[in-house]
């Protein structure tokens, strides 16, 4: 009884929620967010392995091309109604396109309305990793750099050549 | 057997392999790359190094290539030595200093050799910082993509395309680091088998393009074993489905088929089972709303099938199932092949020469390891790809035996090999009518008309066995051929003689059945492959109907009836006009398809039938090997079923009272046995839908299967249950056996640590060899050794060209004749001008030019192309694409008009 009392003069744990906010750090993770590269293109280039990660399997999309060979996600869908909220996925993704933010705010009436396309996904920033953009450093050009030109590449060879 | 020790513990393994493949074959897991167990070992790339000891006291030992090393007794070699591990370990990053950081964008990703290798050395950190080489790219053409960047150098792709598959447009370029391979410049890959480097290749650099398109991984695809439909050879392949389109065809190893390797219209082909001209909803036409559902189409079949009496139009590209569920509902009498009258009796004559007259049908691997070949009058090369692979795998083995003999080298030692044989050849005699691309290869290759062709083989089989009546009027030039050619083939041992129909000739086949049954008779175990022109020709055939042109006649004397036709466009089997009037007569017309056709557009009742991807069902090859195929997945259209359950369905309409009919496939070929006793032991090409492993199914998706629980949460966010469709032992989810399934039931290979199609090495008894409780399909024939039927002595007379007049032969091409992978919009771009073809001379009488426009003219049947003079011809023969989707049927092995 006595403890009881003492909790009384104790700092209070309870939040006022929704009148007072909960303090969230960066890596908290909540609602998932597909992002964008520094150059505003989308940064997921549709390589499954987020799909692959998920231990819930709630990821589902498909990948495509536009004309200079860039790889994206012509649909991305994920049912929050089955996420854990892991982060697998984000561990998973080679380019941070997926990223999981300090956001649980998704309350919902309808079950059907936690299932996300691509377009309730995608945001307009680069999240909590700038200055990334994955065809900048891959082999392949899509339109971003042509072959030899990244920092990373020696030019492309000459086959006619027989220098060393 | 000899003994030999890994890592100190003794096996008792196979003599005269290496012991890469050894090790493999032990189970062991050993990196490697430039070794192919249908090509052999080069030690190119370093990757399967292993520490060999002199005996028991060395513990120094040297680090030696284990596909390089030959086994012997006694030899003892370490796996796991540290100093062998770090070797391979540091070979994958040197390979890895110039690899592109390209996973995620690699459409080999998740089934990639490369991949599995480095996690299998360890090799995961990036030590090398200075910048990578890179390549640029080329065009190859519509099958397959290109991006040099991630090459390893391993020589694995121009191995296959220039020394196994004989191409000659691909080829290294450049030094040192440098070296590029691809084609001198930008074009398409002239080989039909190029689609293959997909997986031949071990990294990314060749992918399969049409994947590209709708690209899955391979964890997320749901696979079914099935079979090729694209021509007689019925090659095995796995079917990979995603989001209810049919996404990629890879090869599925069958030691006694296809091997390894499939060719580009198996694997391309696929696409018309995606098709926008796919037929979608049961139509009754000529009714305000065409478009029914499934019970009015029931109810106003029920009036058709029960008050008109029944006329049935099998396939020969419809599974065994479909064809007999027919047969079943119009009864025996009513059913007609849906071939005709020429083409029917030409299956049927080979089919008894197998069945009765004791002819040895041989496999495409009886095929590779035989040690002569002669084709008569069939350009395998169109008609029966697989075929002419292994025909030249027999011309190159035999080369490579022969110089064997005379070193100490093993078999598998390909570069050593090849330099020994330089360009000797095996034995091949390529007779046909049309130059064929064959005859590259060929010791003596010959043009001719089909009944001189005849002649040769009758010729030949006569110096075989000299009791034979001589074969008068042989021109002196062939003479030498003739007696050429039987010496070859005397002195082989395993001699195989090929023809097929294309040729429309029985004096053909009939001489190719004489040179067989001659090497019998001298005591040879000769073998004969048959080519059929579709994939289940021999099926059909072997029911033993009549043709459409009896069908005609049914209709002409009772024109009240309902004609079922089967997934078949019945204007490619007879000309136009009797096509028309022969659908212009029946009373009711009902067609079940899965396009839309020539034949559908005249259908009363059409139903949309399934195809291959999206059905069981079982077909019999050429050498008659019956072998099922397994639905890869259920299509979301439900009005899209497979023909014999829609016939079924039929039935119970006409006869409610049948009693039991057959729900599932191994139930459908269990009356097929019973009913006709030719098919029998078919039921042996599947176990029943029942069978179960410790009481589990056999999953159709990885355990790696990826958005269970989204794919369709946009349409409904609650799961529904699983489909089932019960026909066979496999499931459509990923939960179940995990094991290594019955060889039929393969829907993957996969592998712990073994993701790219290289797993197979796990699956089979000894690599390259047959694969674990292999069930190659089951062999309708019954090869009696000691019958040889009798010989055949009605030689045909040498052909005379009639003057005025032209023998209208097909030629038939790899992509445009086939009747569905023409559909297949990639490979639609592939197909070659329609041109008609005749020789120099005639060309002259006729007074034209290459251009010119000339029609074919037989009674009412008139058809113009544009002509192409080819010197490769005899006079009097004209040559014209055969199936080709726009052309009708033209009256083949017929004497045809032209007017210029
Ligand atoms: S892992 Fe990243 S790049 Fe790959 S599909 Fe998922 S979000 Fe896109
Ligand atoms: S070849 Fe293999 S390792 Fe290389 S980028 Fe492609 S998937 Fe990755
Ligand atoms: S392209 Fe592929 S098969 Fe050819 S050498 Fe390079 S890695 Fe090997
Ligand atoms: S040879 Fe025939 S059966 Fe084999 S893959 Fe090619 S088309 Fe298909
Ligand atoms: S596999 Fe042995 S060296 Fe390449």
């Amino acid at each position: 009884m006595w403890l009881v009392f003492l909790h009384l003069f104790h700092k209070r744990e309870t939040i006022q929620y929704p009148e007072e906010k909960v303090k969230l750090f960066p890596r908290w993770r909540g609602r998932i967010v597909l992002t964008k590269d520094p150059d505003g293109g989308e940064r997921c280039v549709g390589c499954y392995l987020c799909a692959a990660a998920c231990p819930v399997d709630c990821i589902a999309l498909q990948a495509t091309e536009d004309e200079n060979g860039r790889r994206y996600p012509e649909f991305f869908r994920i049912n929050f109604s089955r996420c854990i909220f892991c982060g697998f996925c984000e561990e998973a993704c080679p380019t941070y396109a997926i990223q999981l933010i300090p956001d649980f705010e998704m309350g919902e009436y309808n079950r059907q309305n936690l299932v996300f396309e691509k377009e309730d996904l995608l945001i307009n920033s680069e999240g909590k990793y700038p200055g990334y953009n994955f065809y900048k450093v891959a082999g392949i050009d899509a339109g971003i750099k042509g072959k030899g030109q990244g920092e990373n590449e020696l030019p492309a060879v000459d086959t006619k050549s027989l220098l060393p | 057997m000899p003994t030999i020790f890994i890592d100190n513990l003794p096996y008792e393994v196979k003599e005269g392999k290496n012991l890469l493949e050894t090790c493999l074959s032990l189970g062991f897991d050993l990196p490697y790359f430039c070794w192919h167990p249908a090509m052999g070992s080069v030690g190119a790339c370093r990757q399967c190094a292993v520490k060999i000891f002199k005996d028991e006291n060395d513990s120094t030992g040297r680090i030696m290539m284990s596909c390089m090393e030959a086994v012997k007794e006694g030899l003892r070699l370490s796996i796991a030595d540290p100093t062998a591990r770090a070797f391979r370990k540091q070979n994958i990053e040197w390979l890895m200093t110039n690899h592109p950081h390209d996973c995620p964008v690699c459409d080999e990703g998740g089934s990639c050799h490369l991949q599995d290798m480095t996690v299998m050395t360890g090799h995961d950190y990036r030590r090398y910082t200075f910048k990578k080489r890179t390549h640029v790219n080329q065009y190859l053409g519509p099958l397959l993509n290109h991006e040099m960047n991630r090459c390893i150098q391993c020589y694995r792709c121009v191995r296959f395309y220039r020394e196994y598959a004989g191409g000659t447009d691909l080829n290294v370029f450049g030094a040192h680091h440098h070296v590029y391979f691809g084609r001198e410049k930008d074009g398409v890959l002239e080989s039909p088998f190029s689609g293959n480097l997909a997986e031949v290749c071990p990294t990314g650099v060749f992918t399969d393009k049409t994947l590209k398109q709708h690209y899955t991984r391979k964890w997320d695809l749901t696979s079914a074993p099935s079979i090729c439909q694209h021509c007689s050879m019925g090659c095995n392949i796995i079917a990979g489905e995603r989001y209810g389109k049919l996404r990629c065809i890879v090869n599925r190893y069958n030691s006694d088929v296809n091997g390894y390797f499939i060719c580009d219209k198996g694997r391309y082909g696929y696409e018309f089972v995606n098709s926008v001209s796919r037929i979608a909803e049961p139509l009754i036409r000529n009714q305000p709303v065409e478009a029914v559902n499934e019970t009015a189409l029931m109810r106003h079949l029920e009036g058709l099938v029960t008050q008109f009496p029944l006329v049935g139009i099998g396939s020969p590209r419809a599974s065994m199932e479909s064809n007999f569920a027919l047969m079943e509902l119009v009864g025996k009498e009513n059913f007609f092949q849906g071939t005709n009258d020429d083409q029917a009796y030409l299956e049927r004559r080979m089919v008894e020469m197998l069945q009765q007259d004791g002819l040895p049908g041989v496999s495409l691997k009886a095929i590779e390891n035989a040690d002569a070949v002669l084709i008569l009058g069939e350009d395998i090369w169109n008609t029966a790809p697989m075929m002419a692979l292994a025909v030249r795998q027999s011309v190159m083995k035999t080369a490579a035996d022969q110089a064997v003999q005379q070193s100490s080298l093993a078999n598998w030692h390909d570069a050593a090999i090849k330099e020994l044989v330089q360009d000797k050849k095996g034995f091949l005699a390529n007779i046909t009518v049309a130059d064929a691309p064959l005859n590259k290869l060929a010791t003596i290759s010959a043009q001719d008309c089909p009944d001189n062709i005849a002649r040769l083989g009758f010729a030949i089989a006569q110096v075989l066995h000299p009791v034979l009546p001589p074969v008068s009027g042989i021109p002196e030039n062939d003479l030498q051929k003739i007696q050429l050619i039987a010496t070859a083939l005397q002195k082989a041992e395993r001699p195989v003689i090929i023809t097929g129909s294309s040729s429309c000739s029985e004096t053909v086949i009939k001489a190719a059945y004489n040179i067989v049954q001659s090497l019998r008779a001298t005591g040879k175990d000769a073998g004969i492959s048959f080519v059929f022109p579709e994939c289940n020709s021999m099926g059909l055939a072997l029911m033993n109907v009549p043709s459409l042109e009896n069908a005609l006649e049914r209709i002409r004397t009772n024109s009240d009836c309902t004609v079922i036709v089967l997934e078949n466009d019945i204007f490619r089997h007879i000309v136009p006009e009797k096509a028309d009037m022969f659908l212009s007569r029946c009373k009711h017309l009902v067609v079940m398809d899965s396009l839309h056709n020539r034949t559908t557009e005249k259908a009363h009742v059409l139903i949309p039938s399934a195809t291959f991807a999206e059905a069981d069902g079982t077909l019999v090859n050429n050498e008659g090997r019956a072998q099922h195929y397994y639905q890869v997945y259920m299509p979301f259209n439900p009005h899209i079923k497979e023909s014999w359950k829609w016939l079924d369905k039929i039935k119970k309409l006409k006869t409610p009272s049948a009693g039991r009919s057959a729900l599932h496939p191994d139930e459908c070929l269990a009356e097929l046995e019973s009913v006709l006793p030719q098919f029998e032991n078919i039921t042996g090409v599947m176990p029943s839908h029942q069978f179960r492993i410790n009481g589990q199914s056999i999953p159709r998706e990885p355990h790696r299967y990826s958005g269970r629980t989204a794919m369709r949460a946009h349409i409904a966010v609650s799961e529904a249950k699983p489909l089932q469709d019960g026909d066979s032992p496999l499931t459509y989810t990923m939960e179940g056996y995990p094991g290594i399934p019955p060889e039929s039931l393969t829907p993957f290979f996969w592998s712990p640590g073994w993701n790219s199609g290289q797993a197979v090495n796990k699956y089979q008894q000894e690599t390259g060899g047959a694969l674990r409780n292999e069930n190659p399909g089951v062999m309708l024939f019954k090869h009696n050794k000691d019958h040889i039927g009798k010989f055949i002595t009605d030689y045909p007379d040498p052909f005379t060209p009639i003057p005025g007049k032209y023998l209208l032969l097909p030629q038939h091409q790899l992509f445009g004749s086939e009747e569905m992978s023409a559909y297949s919009e990639t490979l639609s771009e592939l197909i070659p001008d329609m041109v008609i073809a005749l020789s120099g001379n005639d060309a002259k009488t006729l007074g034209v030019t290459d251009g010119a426009m000339i029609a074919i003219e037989k009674n009412e049947f008139s058809y113009p192309l544009p002509l192409k003079i080819r010197n490769d011809l005899k006079s009097g023969i004209v040559l014209v694409p055969a199936g080709y989707q726009a052309m009708p049927y033209f009256p083949w092995g017929s004497w045809v008009k032209l007017r210029v």
